[in-house]
């Protein structure tokens, strides 16, 4: 008993102690794109030469988890494009200018930097001696062309407000178009296969490749200027941070976009060198950046998995076993438990995550960063199913002569829960508790969605650079967390388990 | 004293006990026999409460059972089943200690009730540090026997206890359960379907089938004086190797 009551009390102090502390400083964040990653870089180095501390919050989600945690307060900056603004967050306003934009984000308290100098548009592009040939200057040029091969991402060719509409506004004559993967139709139209292609005006491919964006005469592709935004008490706070954003309006041009995208993308630079390398030629700062040994960096992202893991799985099993005792007594409770846990785990990640973000801001914990509740809630959430499963199994698979042999000693339900119900499952709920554990270690990864880090980090941004090295700096330390775990937990079935039960005992020695 | 009167059970619309009413007197031995499904076991564990009867009473020492008098009753009687019901994960010193464990005996006490117990069980010390699964089939129904008899309960229910044991090691617990139902003294209801091991323990036999009694009396009632075809066929059945209509 004093030993059951020792356990519990270490494995709560593991689970609530937390390890990570806020971060200090101004926070900046950026979304799950390179060019947001980048710019974030440029804005937290920036703010640091300027002699304010920074964090940078690197590949979030999505823009309603950024944009949400900067009216929260959780975030104080990021970079963003007017059109997202425009387009997402306030799509239901209808807003047309930018100045109207900056109304709304000044009601939210949230400040808008002037434009930064380059936008992350869509354009149509040719190969420059062809357009030039053809005379083709802009999109209406085209409409003189009708046996052009356009080829267009499938995204933009299926999107209402894409090609449909794009085809309308400038009476496009040209048939057969098809969708095709984006990094392919660059390939086909170096080698003249197509003549035209949608582009991004930031696509690293574009300082590489000779070619014309045609110009948008009738303006029907909505613009995305780069911007920051920020939160107004940001001035208040660190005056020095507010005035350094504001140093980066019109710096960067349409070129420097496409280059600084190009030599992280190529694997030539990390975000942080190549912002630092810009910062330095262009604006004359003097920063450094350190990039830490791959050792040092998988230390550290091992610590900050396993927090992810210790402060989700502990809590889970403490409330997934009493959960399944009530399942196994109660079936037709158990049932509705059941099947909640059942759904929680369709649930795709990043929605989870999304969903959790309100009731975990509604309690003023961190929703984003590092020890984020927001995983945390969602890791446990997905670690309840296995174990409440196998509670409810192994009661329910306890010999009925057992059962019976305690009902006729006389003993009362609490006693034959604590002292033969559970023990007799334990082995089962044990079983629970490590395919919980190995799920766990790989359900944690997710939460570098929401800047969690751990092992989820450089598999994040592997996956953005088509850098299989970078996704195994992530993946390879996972899989073996996830079998180092099984293993202690194969120990642990072997010498904590009760020993009657376990596979070791010695069996008859000799029948009769 | 146990009594049942007129009680009725029945399984998925199988009657398994049919408006049944008999008495077992204080301090003897009785053994209820007949062929499987005849509702030997369902009558004892109606009388630990395993079952409900839907209808007619269940007496001990005049007392009804009932769901408030069950815990109480139910630490008057020690009940072993055919496979000893020892609980895997504790040794046979636990599992015969659990209920003073529960009650919160002193351990002084419950050591020495438990070696009161593992002598008239015929057990050495060193196997009550088994695990039930290192233990013999014929210990275990020792240990069980030691579980069931630790409150010095004062009724002991055995459900055919010997079912799953080999001839020799039967003999020898068959003997030893004799010495020890004549030494205690106390009300003992002893379900089995062997006539000989009936015979040889029994103060009183009855004879069950379809959930109803047959015949009441000694063994030598049964063999001399059958009440039916039956009781005849049962009895001769169980002399000789002629088979017996399936039941």
């Amino acid at each position: 008993m004093l030993r059951t009551a020792v356990i519990i009390v270490v494995l709560l102090l593991l689970a609530f102690v937390p390890s990570e502390r806020p971060a200090k400083g101004v926070r900046i964040a950026s979304k799950k794109d390179t060019g947001s990653v980048i710019l974030g870089e440029l804005a937290t180095q920036t703010i640091r030469a300027a002699g304010a501390p920074a964090v940078h919050l690197q590949q979030l989600g999505g823009t309603r988890i950024v944009f949400d945690a900067l009216h929260r307060g959780e975030i104080d900056a990021y970079p963003e494009f007017t059109g997202t603004l425009r387009q997402e967050i306030f799509a239901a306003a209808g807003l047309s200018s930018d100045d109207d934009v900056r109304k709304h984000l000044a009601e939210l308290g949230t400040v808008m930097s002037r434009p930064l100098g380059f936008s992350n548009n869509y354009a149509l592009a040719m190969r420059r001696d062809q357009a030039e040939k053809l005379h083709i200057q802009t999109i209406s040029d085209l409409a003189r062309h009708p046996n052009l091969r356009l080829r267009l991402s499938d995204e933009f060719l299926n999107r209402a407000d894409g090609w449909p509409a794009l085809r309308q506004r400038y009476h496009l004559p040209h048939e057969h178009v098809q969708g095709m993967d984006h990094d392919l139709a660059y390939r086909y139209l170096e080698s003249r296969t197509i003549d035209v292609m949608d582009v991004y005006t930031t696509d690293a491919q574009l300082a590489q490749l000779d070619v014309r964006l045609l110009d948008d005469d009738l303006h029907f592709f909505p613009q995305y200027d780069a911007v920051f935004l920020w939160r107004a008490d940001l001035a208040s706070r660190y005056p020095k941070a507010e005035s350094a954003l504001r140093s980066l309006e019109s710096q960067i041009t349409q070129n420097d976009a496409r280059e600084l995208n190009a030599l992280v993308q190529s694997g030539k630079a990390t975000e942080a060198q190549a912002a630092a390398e810009f910062l330095r030629t262009r604006l004359h700062l003097d920063v450094n950046v350190e990039e830490p040994s791959t050792a040092a960096q998988i230390a550290r992202r091992t610590r900050e998995h396993l927090d992810l893991v210790r402060r989700s799985l502990i809590p889970a099993i403490f409330v997934a076993i009493p959960l399944g005792v009530l399942a196994a007594k109660r079936p037709r409770l158990g049932r509705l438990i059941l099947g909640a846990a059942g759904v929680v785990q369709t649930i795709p990640a990043l929605a989870l995550l999304v969903l959790l973000i309100a009731p975990v801001a509604y309690f003023g914990l961190n929703t984003i960063g590092g020890g984020s509740v927001t995983a945390i809630v969602a890791l446990f959430l997905y670690s309840l199913l296995p174990i409440v499963q196998n509670t409810v199994t192994g009661l329910a698979t306890i010999p009925p002569e057992l059962h019976e042999s305690a009902l006729a000693l006389g003993l009362s339900p609490r006693f034959r829960l604590w002292h033969i119900e559970l023990p007799l499952a334990s082995p089962a709920i044990l079983a629970g508790v490590k395919t919980a554990a190995v799920l766990n270690v790989g359900f944690a990864t997710l939460g570098a969605l929401v800047g969690a880090n751990g092992y989820g980090q450089p598999i994040l941004t592997g996956i953005r650079l088509n850098n299989t090295a970078l996704i195994l700096q992530g993946a390879i330390p996972a899989a073996c967390l996830a079998i180092l775990l099984q293993l202690a937990f194969e120990l642990l079935e072997r010498h904590a388990l009760p020993a009657g039960l376990g596979p070791k005992s010695p069996s008859l020695e000799g029948r009769g | 004293m146990i009594e049942l009167q007129n009680v009725t059970k029945r399984f998925a619309g199988f009657v398994v006990v049919d408006s049944l009413s008999i008495r077992f007197e204080t301090g003897q031995t009785h053994v209820l026999i007949g062929p499987s499904g005849c509702g030997k076991s369902t009558l004892l564990r109606m009388i630990v409460g395993l079952v409900t009867p839907e209808a007619g009473a269940v007496l001990f020492d005049g007392e009804p059972v009932t769901p408030d008098s069950l815990v109480a009753i139910r630490r008057r009687i020690g009940y072993v089943i055919q496979e000893g019901g020892l609980f895997p994960h504790l040794t046979a010193r636990e599992n015969a200690g659990l209920m003073p464990r529960f009650l919160g005996w002193p351990e002084k006490q419950t050591a020495q009730r438990i070696d009161e117990l593992t002598q008239l069980t015929q057990l050495t010390p060193a196997m009550l540090d088994r695990y039930p699964r290192q233990l013999s089939g014929g210990q275990r129904q020792r240990v069980s026997l030691m579980r069931a008899l630790m409150l010095n309960p004062d009724a002991l229910l055995l459900d055919e206890p010997m079912g799953n044991l080999d001839p020799m090691i039967r003999a020898d617990l068959q003997a030893d359960l004799r010495t020890i139902f004549r030494t205690l003294g106390k009300t003992v209801i002893f379900v089995t379907h062997d006539l000989a091991e009936a015979g040889y323990l029994a103060d009183h036999i009855t004879l069950m089938r379809h959930g109803r009694i047959v015949q009441q009396g000694t063994l030598h009632d049964l063999l001399e004086r059958p009440a039916n075809d039956f009781a005849a066929k049962f009895t001769r059945a169980q002399r000789g190797p002629q088979p017996i209509e399936s039941e």
